[in-house]
């Protein structure tokens, strides 16, 4: 019901901010979700690519080749992955997800020639059977963490921090742990799970360098070693992450996802994507291993738009997890009915730790998770993939561009002051980038 | 038994010979404190270390027997899944952290967080341990015979704990359980394997009271 025209709603305590302190009031516990933030910041909405004119040649669309091929772990692993397209699948866990959503993750992926990732919970027989390269997750829980999986991953994942929550734990709440995942994860079935923050084994980045040296022993120099960090002090991490001995970073910016966190904490905590990626880049540059240790971003990626950009700012290859849901069926309007039975509507899910989602994915109900058929969704996924590369491919040729990995900030204004002072890109129609001289360097007197 | 001198041999050599083994001995002269030694093993093998090794010794072992004879610093048998270390001296921070099986026996001390989030290893320490060991542990036995510091089992699942001698205190959710039968049948056979000289008798046991193991909003003031 709307309200009468002439009623003045408060900017602070408006309907949102009422409804949650009442809650909060009832129930005496903080609001645990999923999804990732709602709210609005600075992304790569507000930055445009520059097409090619008078100063630069586009490339003929269908006709001139724009390759999308990227390798990562070329630094120490003797088995690097290369992906045919620039965009991976960011780490879900079997628990928060279905197995059936983990398969369809898994067949999407590898049908584009692509990565899937596990998460907190280890690796399913699902997951590996349909993931052609598979990255598994070394996180702070260890939950199902055995060396033969070690062994039979495409490369491993050493998680510190994720965008929706850096410095906090993983949560999977009792209605989602059922008796396989309980199995799997060594838990008491029903129990409201708390994963650590930190790694129960080191700490510190001195420590790390240690831990990634026993995890490339223990797999004789293999894999790829991945450091995912939520996005905080993206410059600081990534360089400490680089004398690690990281192959591979993945940055996770604030819009991340999520399967269970905290309202407060996905909210609040770490910054935007946009910066966060400008800072890593500039951490990788400063130490002259930008394209030598590759760069994952992730956190609000949804079009071919947002791979274009985020390639140009720097990144090697982007990460999806909410989009890929989103691909499955997440959110869709078919299911309208069940969502308002839960007191939600299409398009404003994000009950994912309550397991009951009417799409089948982020549940471990058996009825819900039927619904979702892993070759349907897989296809799906894999038909969503095809176009963000398409969209990202023609960005690229129409800045004249025959690899998306030549995209590059030259290519890219903004439209905001915001924008222009986070990815350090002019104002569009200016030479102006807040923070920065004429030269992009860093500069006080601005 | 196959010696490997690591003055003259690299650890990447040491481990690449080990993990093509599918059975035998060795013996591993000067460690001088190398990380990852004989990590991720997955046969029956027999490695003796003579000297003091560094952080995640035997890290991931599966069947393998592990010897040290020294200290061993962080992580030792960290998230071994079967098999048997032992470790003659002490032991640095989190030994047998995330471990999922086998037998970690120390002849000394083990630093803080022992046993941190176990999942189904045994432990037992003859010296005494420090502080939140067997934090967030889920399955498996700790057994002290010395005295725990604090926090003893914070955070605790289903982890059980023995201590023989004082614990300085008690982390959120552990409390003291009665000693029945069954618990002094699997102490008396864990201290048999790992030969260790004492009355089961003298053990208190620890676990978890089970409060924590949901949100509520009564147990705010305990997180």
């Amino acid at each position: 019901m709307n309200p009468p025209a002439h009623l003045r709603e408060s900017y602070l305590f408006n309907r949102s901010v009422i409804h949650e302190i009442q809650r909060a009031a009832d129930e005496g516990i903080y609001d645990i979700r999923g999804w990732g933030s709602k709210r609005w910041m600075p992304h790569f909405d507000d930055l445009v690519f520059l097409g090619a004119s008078m100063s630069r040649y586009p490339l003929e669309g269908y006709r001139e080749k724009c390759s999308t091929e990227v390798v990562l772990g070329s630094r120490f692993a003797s088995k690097p992955l290369v992906l045919k397209i620039p965009i991976t699948i960011a780490g879900m866990s079997f628990g928060a997800l279905s197995a059936q959503a983990k398969e369809a993750l898994g067949r999407g992926a590898s049908e584009v020639g692509t990565t899937t990732t596990t998460g907190d919970g280890g690796m399913t027989s699902e997951e590996r059977e349909h993931s052609n390269l598979l990255v598994y997750q070394y996180l702070p829980s260890r939950y199902g963490m055995n060396p033969n999986d070690l062994r039979r991953a495409d490369a491993i994942e050493v998680v510190l921090g994720q965008g929706a929550k850096p410095g906090g734990g993983g949560m999977l709440l009792g209605q989602k742990i059922s008796d396989r995942v309980a199995e799997m994860r060594t838990l008491p079935k029903g129990i409201d799970q708390r994963s650590a923050c930190r790694h129960p084994d080191w700490t510190g980045p001195d420590d790390l360098a240690i831990k990634i040296e026993e995890l490339r022993e223990i797999t004789d120099w293999e894999k790829p070693i991945f450091v995912k960090i939520g996005a905080s002090r993206p410059y600081y991490d990534v360089k400490l992450a680089v004398k690690s001995g990281a192959d591979v970073i993945v940055l996770d910016g604030m819009q991340g996802g999520t399967g269970a966190t905290q309202d407060v904490f996905i909210e609040h905590v770490g910054i935007p994507t946009l910066s966060a990626l400008r800072q890593a880049v500039e951490a990788l540059q400063e130490m002259g291993m930008h394209r030598q240790v590759q760069l994952i971003v992730s956190g609000g990626i949804r079009s071919g738009a947002d791979v274009a950009k985020a390639l140009a700012m720097g990144a090697d290859a982007v990460s999806i997890g909410t989009a890929a849901l989103i691909a499955l069926g997440c959110n869709s309007p078919k299911y309208q009915q069940d969502y308002e039975k839960l007191g939600s509507s299409a398009g404003f899910f994000d009950d994912y730790q309550d397991g009951k989602d009417p799409a089948g994915i982020s549940t471990q109900n058996p009825e819900l998770a039927a619904r979702l058929d892993p070759i349907i969704g897989g296809r799906k996924l894999a038909n969503y993939l095809r176009v963000l590369t398409l969209e990202t491919q023609t960005l690229a040729r129409a800045c004249g561009k025959s690899h998306v990995h030549n995209l590059d900030p030259d290519d890219l204004a903004a439209l905001t002051i915001e924008a222009a002072a986070m990815a350090k890109v002019p104002l569009a129609g200016t030479d102006w980038i807040p923070g920065a001289n004429r030269h992009g360097k860093n500069t006080d007197s601005f | 038994m196959t010696t490997i001198d690591l003055e003259n041999s690299t650890v990447r050599e040491l481990n690449r010979e080990l993990h093509t083994a599918s059975a035998g001995s060795w013996y591993v002269k000067n460690p001088r404190g190398a990380h990852a030694l004989a990590v991720g093993l997955n046969a029956p093998l027999y490695v003796e270390i003579v000297g003091h090794a560094g952080y995640y010794c035997a890290g991931m072992n599966q069947e393998a027997t592990v010897i040290v004879k020294g200290n061993v610093a962080t992580g030792v048998a960290e998230n071994m899944m079967s098999g048997r270390v032992h470790v003659h001296g002490h032991a640095s921070q989190s030994a047998g952290a995330t471990a999922h099986g086998g037998l970690l026996i120390i002849d000394g001390d083990a630093s803080a967080r022992c046993g941190i989030s176990m999942k189904g290893i045994n432990i037992v320490v003859k010296g005494s341990v420090g502080h939140m060991s067997a934090f967030m542990g889920q399955a498996g036995d700790l057994v002290v015979l010395g005295d725990a510091g604090d926090a003893l089992g914070d955070s605790l699942y289903e982890a059980r704990l023995f201590v023989r001698g004082k614990v300085a205190s008690l982390g959120t959710d552990c409390v003291e359980k009665e000693m029945r039968s069954e618990h002094l049948t699997a102490l008396a056979e864990l201290l048999r394997q790992s030969g260790a000289d004492a009355d089961p008798s003298e053990f208190r046991r620890y676990g978890s009271s089970r409060k924590l193991y949901n949100f509520q909003r009564d147990n705010v003031s305990h997180y």
